[in-house]
């Protein structure tokens, strides 16, 4: 018990502020501390979920300066000042909106709720993730493509036909949401914002 | 899984990384993109006292298209080198073979050069660098040194470069007028490792095979090219003895068997995949034959 008190004093820590949706976080960490869990252990960010640790589930995929990536495999030292989007960074999107609950889901949220996209929800901040980007890149993916969009990220419950529904849903969304004003927008600078492109 | 502790160094330059190296001698492992390297540490099956993290290493991220080569800086991502267009237009081979390295996550963190130095035998970047007769450019705190790709590879995740060297940047040759490419594989799963893959080379003129070569994915202990000019050679490019190649590169590999494939299996593998990647490349070899003059 003393040895690993004795490695946990003297592990060096490296002070580590990143910038996690859009606002800057910091914590002193060791250096091996993982991207993925900097955000759930010391950012309190739970909504990136941890599966197998070595690349292969996609679970923990986050979008680092706006590309996915798998935040086990990177150090959070490693991430320093970089832009970090979580699925909770999603639902402050230009494209989200309010939802039934008060909430703001942005169009890959909203097509997960619509097309029954996931059942226990382990696997889903991953899929939001990479789909959002993914659609950022390509906004009208075929069935195969939306297919191939997804294979890096693995579901044990849906057998993956209503995410990839969900993928092709959320493309109308988005391409719906890109003529509309968002009604929450109306309430902060509306005058500048007017006639804007999406 | 989480990695055993370790220093870690934020060089700001690749002199300042490699004498970082010399100091800490075995015990250092150069960080780039990760992909290969976390996994290893996250299951503790590697534990280096130092990780050298050259990511805020600045003139590393270049892709430069030359007349003979493309040269790509320690720090290119496979995602920036497979949408590279530049790149494409002067090497179609490292598109073909990028897409097929694990999944569009992976691409966007993990480097090209970071691939070709672990060294897997199930990598793609290792088989694409000996085609095309490649060059590792290496620094160490002697100065710099360049390794032919041949002579890089010396065992499975083993390769030529010192304790104190690193890859600062590789360089793919140009094919000849006349020549095109092609790369398949086989996986268990999109994006899985490999079970077999091979890339392939063929030059033809006036429709007639004048060279032809192949390199080949988890089927060999060290990246290797099978000369195929003996076999495919003086042969007309929509009627070759596909199958004499296909058993050539039967003959040539060695395979080894695990959970997912027996060795019998893989080889056969590479050979139904050798036959049509080289097929596909000698169909586009007499295609372009026109436009390849430049």
């Amino acid at each position: 018990m003393s040895d690993v008190t004795t490695d946990q004093t003297t592990e060096q820590l490296h002070d580590v502020t990143v910038h996690v949706n859009g606002v800057p976080r910091s914590a002193s960490v060791p250096a091996r501390r993982l991207l993925s869990d900097f955000l759930r252990h010391d950012l309190a960010l739970t909504g990136t979920h941890v599966g197998c640790e070595h690349g292969v589930c996609g679970a923990c995929t986050v979008l680092v300066d706006g590309q996915p990536m798998r935040s086990c495999l990177m150090f959070a030292v490693t991430a320093q000042d970089h832009q970090v989007t979580t699925v909770e960074g999603l639902c402050d999107a230009p494209d989200a909106r309010p939802c039934a609950t008060g909430e703001r889901m942005n169009p890959v949220q909203q097509a997960f709720a619509e097309c029954h996209g996931l059942q226990c929800g382990f696997c889903t901040p991953g899929f939001l993730t990479t789909i959002t980007a993914y659609l950022d890149e390509v906004p009208s993916p075929s069935e195969a493509e939306a297919r191939e969009a997804i294979s890096g990220n693995l579901c044990r419950c849906t057998g993956y036909q209503n995410i990839v529904k969900s993928v092709l849903r959320a493309a109308e969304i988005r391409t719906e949401r890109q003529g509309d004003a968002d009604p929450a927008a109306r309430h902060t600078g509306s005058e500048d914002g007017q006639g804007t492109v999406a | 899984m989480k990695p055993a502790p370790f220093v870690h160094h934020a060089p700001r330059s690749v002199e300042e990384a490699v004498s970082v190296l010399a100091e800490v001698g075995h015990d250092g492992k150069i960080l780039a993109g990760g992909q290969s390297l976390i996994p290893i540490l996250n299951m503790r099956l590697a534990s280096p006292a130092h990780l050298v993290d050259i990511n805020r290493v600045t003139g590393l991220d270049g892709v430069d298209v030359g007349p003979d080569h493309v040269r790509v800086g320690a720090l290119v991502r496979h995602a920036q080198l497979e949408r590279h267009e530049g790149a494409y237009a002067a090497l179609p081979l490292l598109r073909q073979a990028l897409v097929n390295v694990a999944h569009p996550a992976i691409r966007n963190r993990g480097t090209t050069v970071g691939s070709i130095a672990h060294a897997d035998a199930a990598g793609e970047m290792p088989a694409i660098l000996v085609l095309t007769d490649g060059v590792v450019e290496a620094v160490g705190p002697q100065g710099s040194r360049e390794i032919a790709a041949l002579d890089f590879f010396q065992g499975p995740l083993e390769t030529a470069l010192a304790e104190d060297e690193m890859a600062a940047a590789v360089r793919f040759r140009r094919f000849a007028p006349g020549t095109a490419t092609a790369f398949a594989e086989s996986a268990r799963r999109h994006g899985d490792y490999a079970m077999a893959g091979v890339a392939a080379a063929v030059t033809a003129t006036d429709g007639v095979v004048t060279a032809a070569s192949a390199s080949f994915v988890s089927v060999t202990d060290v990246p290797t090219v099978l000369d195929l000019t003996d076999v495919l050679g003086g042969q007309q490019t929509d009627a070759a003895d596909w199958s004499a190649a296909a058993e050539a590169v039967r003959a040539h590999i060695e395979p080894e068997a695990d959970i997912h494939a027996t060795a019998d299996y893989r080889r056969m593998l590479a050979g139904e995949l050798a036959r049509r990647v080289l097929r596909q490349a000698a169909e586009n070899a007499a295609m372009t034959k026109g436009s390849t003059s430049r």
